[in-house]
């Protein structure tokens, strides 16, 4: 069955125990909260700051409101949830670092997903053609991008160290394939991975 | 302190044998207790046809839907212009009441109907109040929450709508002081005005252009007097003229100073986090873009207090250029919200 399913949501259910309280943070459309719900059972809500994917998450039945989570995530009780997810959001927030830090306060696990900035064709995009670059993972173009803060695989490990994390793992992934596990991002991983996902443990 | 209270209501479709499908709907200011179905006393058709009934979001073929005319209300529920104890109405010797006292009648009327737990409680504008209110007052009787276009507390602006509408009334001349059932008039003419200024605050600056923007009523030119020239004056003067037909003047009093008084916060300790720490369902709270009544802003703070009480919420905004209004008018995404809400929520209680 997970074969039919994003790579980097496969990793993240994996990371979901059974009936887990989970954020969904910048969920979208809800694909990964409907996923979740559907095969961990998980009591999954949503914060999404674009209206039309708010509408389209409660149309499905899911628990999700409008909200920016450099502002909103202070909202949520201490330790209200088991996981939180940020798939595919850090590099779109303004204040990446306080957002971490307000997912530390929240929940146990954090998942989070990201584009390497890290990657071969990344750096040689700009090495060879002095172009920020195009690709798979980061398809617009820089005055077009949402993203504001992107990194590398490295870089967003050392903030969440430094943010009080601990690296449980580091799935890479490349060309649309899981690599193996890896207990943190190295040399290696920042090179070949197009899109790491970090499973980060209050430390 | 009202001995006696007799309270108007409908239903629609069947209560289940566990009596764990019934949803309240509560009415607005000027509603009544005819959600689903025409009013047999004014001829006005149902008031959220599109959204309660046979196959409908809120669908009687499922649920059990109740709809209560509200205390202080003129649609048969005791209100200002009922029978006081010396026989003769009310007028101003009725108390003043504020929602609570609503949802306290709303209570009266489920347990007499021996329902322990509300499955939905819904409501728009000062529904939505009520919605607010049954959450605080009575959380464990209440499985989802649904307030729409409403605020926890009314705004000096709502206030001060409000106080226009009123004082209108009590200018004129046949309200008597109240007494007018007694004198035998009715002051219409104040009531009139009153809601032709109310009726503005339920529309959008946009909506008005579009609809009637600087066109003339039923003339080619300008006539430089005070005949309503404009086609927005005629329609006002229609929508005040007809509202006096069906509604009591002191229940407008009593129902729009009930709203003015509603601050739930206050009423909890100063915090919304405080009012809504009970309630163990989900809401879900909805608004609409160009609704200046009761703006998106006061929907938002609703849903941070409930993400604060730890209470599975979802909160939407709806496009529209309507204004208040759209939350009565067909708005397929909102519909569409609603039908997910519920839908998830009845799979989760058995309720399929």
């Amino acid at each position: 069955m997970s074969g039919h399913i994003r790579p980097d949501f496969a990793i993240i259910l994996d990371a979901v125990p059974t009936k887990a309280r989970v954020l969904d943070v910048g969920c979208g459309s809800g694909e990964l909260m409907a996923l979740l719900r559907e095969r961990r059972g998980a009591m999954v809500r949503g914060m999404e700051v674009s209206q039309a994917g708010v509408n389209d998450c409660v149309a499905q039945g899911l628990a999700v409101v409008q909200g920016d989570a450099d502002q909103d995530l202070s909202l949520y009780p201490d330790r209200s949830f088991d996981v939180v997810i940020l798939s595919q959001t850090i590099q779109a927030m303004r204040r990446p670092k306080v957002v971490l830090d307000q997912m530390r306060r929240i929940g146990g696990t954090c998942v989070v997903s990201l584009p390497n900035f890290g990657h071969w064709r990344v750096r040689l995009d700009l090495l060879a053609h002095g172009r920020m670059p195009v690709t798979r993972e980061l398809p617009s173009s820089w005055h077009e991008t949402d993203n504001l803060h992107l990194c590398t695989l490295l870089d967003f490990q050392t903030l969440a160290l430094e943010t009080g994390w601990m690296i449980e793992a580091l799935h890479p992934i490349s060309g649309g394939r899981r690599g193996g596990v890896q207990s943190q991002a190295g040399l290696v991983s920042n090179l070949l991975a197009e899109t790491g996902v970090f499973v980060l443990k209050r430390g | 302190m009202l001995e006696r209270v007799e309270i108007a209501f409908e239903t629609w479709g069947s209560l289940n044998a566990d009596r764990s499908n019934a949803i309240l709907i509560c009415h607005a200011l000027t509603g009544d207790q005819f959600v689903a179905s025409a009013n047999p006393v004014t001829g006005r058709p149902a008031w959220w046809p599109q959204l309660v009934g046979p196959g409908r979001v809120i669908d009687t073929d499922r649920f059990f839907v109740i709809c209560s005319n509200v205390l202080g209300g003129c649609m048969g529920t005791t209100g200002p212009a009922s029978s006081g104890p010396d026989g003769t109405p009310w007028g101003l010797d009725f108390p003043v009441i504020t929602i609570a006292d609503m949802v306290r009648a709303q209570a009266a009327l489920i347990d007499a109907l021996g329902i322990g737990t509300l499955f939905a409680v819904v409501g728009g504008s000062m529904g939505g109040m009520q919605v607010l209110e049954w959450v605080a007052r009575y959380p464990d009787r209440v499985i989802c929450a649904l307030p729409i276009a409403t605020a926890a507390r009314h705004s000096a602006q709502n206030i001060a709508f409000h106080e226009v509408g009123r004082q209108a009334v009590m200018a004129d001349p046949d309200w008597c002081g109240g007494a007018y059932l007694k004198a035998g008039t009715r002051p219409a003419k104040g009531l009139a005005v009153a809601r032709m200024a109310a009726h503005i605050t339920y529309l959008s600056d946009s909506a008005l252009q579009r609809k009637f923007g600087r066109t003339l009523q039923d003339r080619e030119a300008l006539t430089f007097g005070f005949d309503a020239d404009f086609q927005i004056e005629s329609y006002l003067r229609h929508q005040g003229s007809t509202f006096v037909d069906r509604f009591d003047a002191n229940s407008y009093l009593y129902i729009t100073r009930a709203m003015d008084y509603f601050d739930l916060a206050a009423a909890h300790g100063g915090t919304l986090v405080g009012a809504f720490a009970g309630f163990k369902g989900r809401a879900c709270v909805a608004s609409f873009s160009s609704d200046w009544h009761y703006p998106p802003t006061e929907s938002r703070i609703i849903t941070r207090a409930m993400i604060a009480a730890g209470i599975e919420v979802s909160g939407f905004e709806i496009t529209t250029d309507k204004g208040h209004d759209a939350f009565l008018l067909d708005e397929p995404d909102f519909a569409r919200a609603l039908e997910g809400f519920l839908g998830a929520s009845a799979r989760q209680r058995g309720l399929a």
